[in-house]
């Protein structure tokens, strides 16, 4: 079995991303690359939650539409998934074929909290699946820390209930550890050199909030949470003026609220880096579902004309990455840049290798000579970038069009040169990105058929893509729009088909502005992700 | 320092008569009789016309946009606590487009000083009711005049927890001076809202002028007697206006708060490396 699919459900409130998790962690131990999809509704006790925990030798970012093993903590799991090949499930709770388990009674013979169930659970499924008990013990070890030791007591309790029903390959490979995206995002942002993270909570984008708060206590890193998402962009710009490195997050409501700060941002020439996951709307839509539909809006956010960077990583090692050069490249040209992600990417865990010690070009240093001009005149457009105190100068910095010192002017010469150094920037943040990798290939890199793509689709149709022999190129950068780059990776195509999550086609209208068309169009507006299978059978529709 | 050493090469285009050349006057004699270099303070302002003072002042400064200046001056500040940041916020900033803002301001005592440019109507946009005006006040939006009554926006710094609330006026540059200089040296966040004249759109210096005084012996920090002389006029109809520092109380500041136990570098390979083992 080179790979296999769990899938652990039951209500909100029983602990199924945890128990995801802890799944996932073992999978891990046993060699395999991994991925898990967290599906649930937005309700905090009851609904129908559910984890898929898919495991492969190889890299990974997507799920199958078939489940191998399933454990069940209510029956409208077993109503919903019941056709996986093994069930393990509570059968105080449950009537069912496959392994029962009372997983009720033991907790209740063991006096513990209704939640620890998954744990029992978890310990016949690795019986059932004859995973080693040193992997269990590990894993728990792992996963819940400090209350490791009762979580192992239920563990061996289920364990010792259950009986071997398969044998799971184990592999050698050393576990790779498990990120969702908005955990390397956060990661990434503080490689990249933040000194403080600003944000109002807000589904998907949250946990990168509070990865950031726990990670920044006790050192100088800064995070605020603030009274809503005009004054999170505003205190972050607040923050950029005085010399700090900050980034802020949000979704596409709360990012509604913060493009007024987007269009000061590209004015003032006051970096900022914004994150900004996107979930299905109009308005409050399905807040713990995904969707693509915001790219148009990121692209164009804010009134008026500045330039500004649009990064969209597609797996958590590119999340890692992404979000440290935006930073270093938010400073460089002192504009918005954003990372444009959803909930797929977020707030899914995957196995990802990520270098702690991953280097940024150093940034530019101007040696200060004489007055300090803040929108000083460069061929390129850039000024050099200074916070207050600047001896024997002051920084101005303006929402108006302004002058080289920051003063306001309406002189109709003076407001055209304003406005063409923005532009200039714009243009020398485009030369800059072609030394960057803006496009990723996947597949077979000289097929005819390509699927164009962006984000979190990168992990499900590179994996289609090598099954059908397709060539996948995927914007990674958006804007500035990468033409060469883009047009290189198109060379001997025949067809293109695009796969986006969206409903009107986003990436297919951005593509078109620069001249190209593409034959089919794949979409979804779900919320869910597409499986492999799913996805395969569209595009077979499609090139037969 | 010169006080004219901290006005800017700007052109001035503010009305003749207008309160906020007062204003800008006081805040540049008060920053040179603290000794307050250009190059350490940052003069934050919203939109409006009190928002000039952004290019008029040869300081550091932030012109932002309609009513965020108390959020900018918050990230200012906890950016480089040494600034001394003073933000200029009109009324239709601070108490219409931005008043959560400066309700969350106070709340959080951060150490920055408000000066409110409330001349009771929104100039720049030629003369519209602003949550101060009078009532029944008659404005382009509201040519009936206004269907709403003013609120009072000392009582509200006082019910969000501000921890130095003052009221100071444009024709008394003395008191006002006393008043800024008092409010920037207080440690947390400082209200200063001054009356000012809108030479233009509503010259309300008769009625000022009658009713304005600085009342003797009050202890700001007898909070019964500040509520007393905050809620002495509602900003309604006619009755003694008091000036001068109204309340004020020692408390913990934002900055104090949130960065305490956070000193030193980010060691951040070691950070990152810390997380991935827990994953």
């Amino acid at each position: 079995m080179a790979e296999f699919s769990v899938c652990i459900g039951g209500q909100a409130g029983e602990g199924i991303n945890k128990a995801g998790l802890l799944i996932a962690r073992i999978a891990g131990l046993l060699g395999y690359r991994v991925y898990m999809y967290y599906d649930y509704p937005s309700l905090i006790r009851g609904g129908h939650n559910y984890a898929i925990i898919r495991a492969k030798e190889t890299e990974i970012g997507a799920i199958r539409d078939e489940i191998d093993i399933l454990c069940a903590l209510d029956q409208e799991t077993v109503r919903r998934h019941g056709d996986a090949k093994l069930h393990i499930f509570d059968l105080d709770v449950i009537k069912g074929d496959g392994l029962g388990i009372p997983a009720t009674t033991i907790i209740r013979e063991e006096g513990a909290a209704p939640i620890a169930r998954n744990t029992v659970i978890i310990g016949a499924f690795c019986r059932a699946a004859g995973v080693p008990k040193e992997i269990l013990l590990e894993a728990i070890r792992g996963e819940f820390g400090s209350r490791a030791d009762e979580n192992i007591r239920l563990a061996l309790r289920g364990y010792h209930a259950g009986e071997e029903q398969i044998q799971l390959p184990i592999r050698s490979a050393d576990p790779i550890p498990l990120l969702t995206g908005n955990e390397a995002i956060a990661l990434g942002l503080i490689r990249g050199g933040i000194d403080a993270y600003v944000s109002y909570p807000m589904t998907p984008s949250s946990s990168i909030l509070h990865t950031m708060a726990v990670l920044a206590q006790g050192t100088p890193l800064l995070v605020v949470h603030p009274e809503n998402e005009i004054a999170v962009i505003a205190m972050a710009l607040g923050l950029s003026y005085s010399g700090k490195r900050v980034a802020v997050g949000t979704s596409g409501g709360g990012f509604c609220l913060m493009t007024e700060g987007v269009s000061l941002s590209g004015m003032a020439e006051v970096p900022v880096v914004i994150v900004m996951a996107m979930r299905p709307g109009p308005s409050t839509g399905m807040p713990t579902y995904s969707s693509q539909g915001d790219l148009s809006f990121v692209l164009h956010a804010g009134h008026g004309e500045f330039p500004r960077l649009v990064i969209a990583p597609g797996t958590p090692e590119e999340a890692y990455e992404w979000s440290a050069r935006a930073v270093h490249l938010a400073w460089q040209f002192q504009i918005p840049t954003f990372i444009l992600s959803d909930k797929n990417l977020g707030e899914h865990p995957a196995s990802a290798d990520i270098d702690p010690d991953f280097s940024l070009p150093s940034p530019s240093t101007v040696p200060a000579q004489g007055i300090y001009h803040r929108y000083c005149n460069t061929p390129n457009g850039v000024s050099p970038l200074r916070s207050p105190p600047v001896t024997g100068s002051v920084v101005k910095v303006n929402s108006y069009t302004h002058d080289e010192d920051g003063i306001t002017v309406e002189d109709a010469d003076q407001a055209a040169s304003a406005c063409v150094k923005l532009i200039r920037k714009g243009a020398a943040l485009e030369a800059e990105m072609e030394g960057y990798g803006c496009i990723h290939v996947d597949g077979m890199d000289d097929a005819p058929v390509a699927l164009i793509c962006f984000g979190s689709t990168a992990g499900v149709c590179r994996e289609v893509g090598e099954r059908l022999s397709l060539r996948v190129i995927r914007l990674v950068v958006l804007e500035p729009f990468p033409l060469a780059q883009f047009d290189q990776a198109l060379s001997g195509v025949e067809k293109m088909i695009i796969v986006e999550e969206n409903a009107t086609g986003q990436l297919d209208a951005l593509i078109r502005t620069f001249g190209y068309r593409a034959d089919r169009r794949i979409g979804s507006v779900s919320g869910r992700p597409f499986t492999v299978d799913d996805l395969e059978r569209r595009i077979k529709g499609v090139i037969r | 320092m010169k006080g004219s050493e901290y006005i800017s090469r700007a052109e001035n285009t503010w009305c003749p008569g207008c309160g906020n050349f007062v204003i800008q006057h006081t805040v540049k004699d008060v920053l040179a009789d603290l000794a307050l270099s250009p190059e350490n303070v940052v003069i934050v302002s919203g939109i409006g016309c009190h928002a000039k003072i952004a290019d008029y002042m040869q300081t550091n400064s932030f012109y932002t946009i309609h009513g965020r200046g108390i959020p900018v001056a918050t990230g200012i500040h906890l950016g480089n606590p040494e600034l001394t940041v003073i933000c200029s916020a009109g009324d239709g900033d601070a108490y219409a487009e931005g008043l959560d803002h400066l309700i969350f301001a106070a709340k959080r005592n951060v150490d920055i000083t408000t000066i409110i440019h409330d001349n009771r109507v929104y100039g720049l946009t030629t003369g519209q009711y602003t949550p101060t005006s009078p009532p029944g006040f008659t404005g382009r939006s509201t040519p009936e005049g206004t269907h709403e009554d003013p609120f009072n926006p000392l009582d509200l710094m006082l019910a969000s927890g501000a921890t130095f609330i003052a009221r100071a006026y444009s024709r008394d540059k003395k008191g006002m001076a006393e008043v800024l200089k008092r409010a920037i040296r207080h440690k947390g966040f400082s209200f200063v809202e001054v009356l000012q004249v809108c030479a233009s759109f509503y010259d309300a210096h008769a009625c000022y002028d009658e009713h304005v005084y600085t009342p003797e012996g009050h202890d700001p920090y007898d909070r019964g007697s500040a509520e007393e002389l905050i809620r002495e006029w509602n900003y309604s109809g006619e009755g003694p206006i008091a000036l001068g520092v109204l309340y004020e109380k020692d408390a913990r500041t934002f900055e104090e708060r949130i960065f305490d136990g956070k000193s030193g570098m980010i060691d951040r390979t070691r950070l990152i490396r810390e997380a991935l083992q827990k994953r």
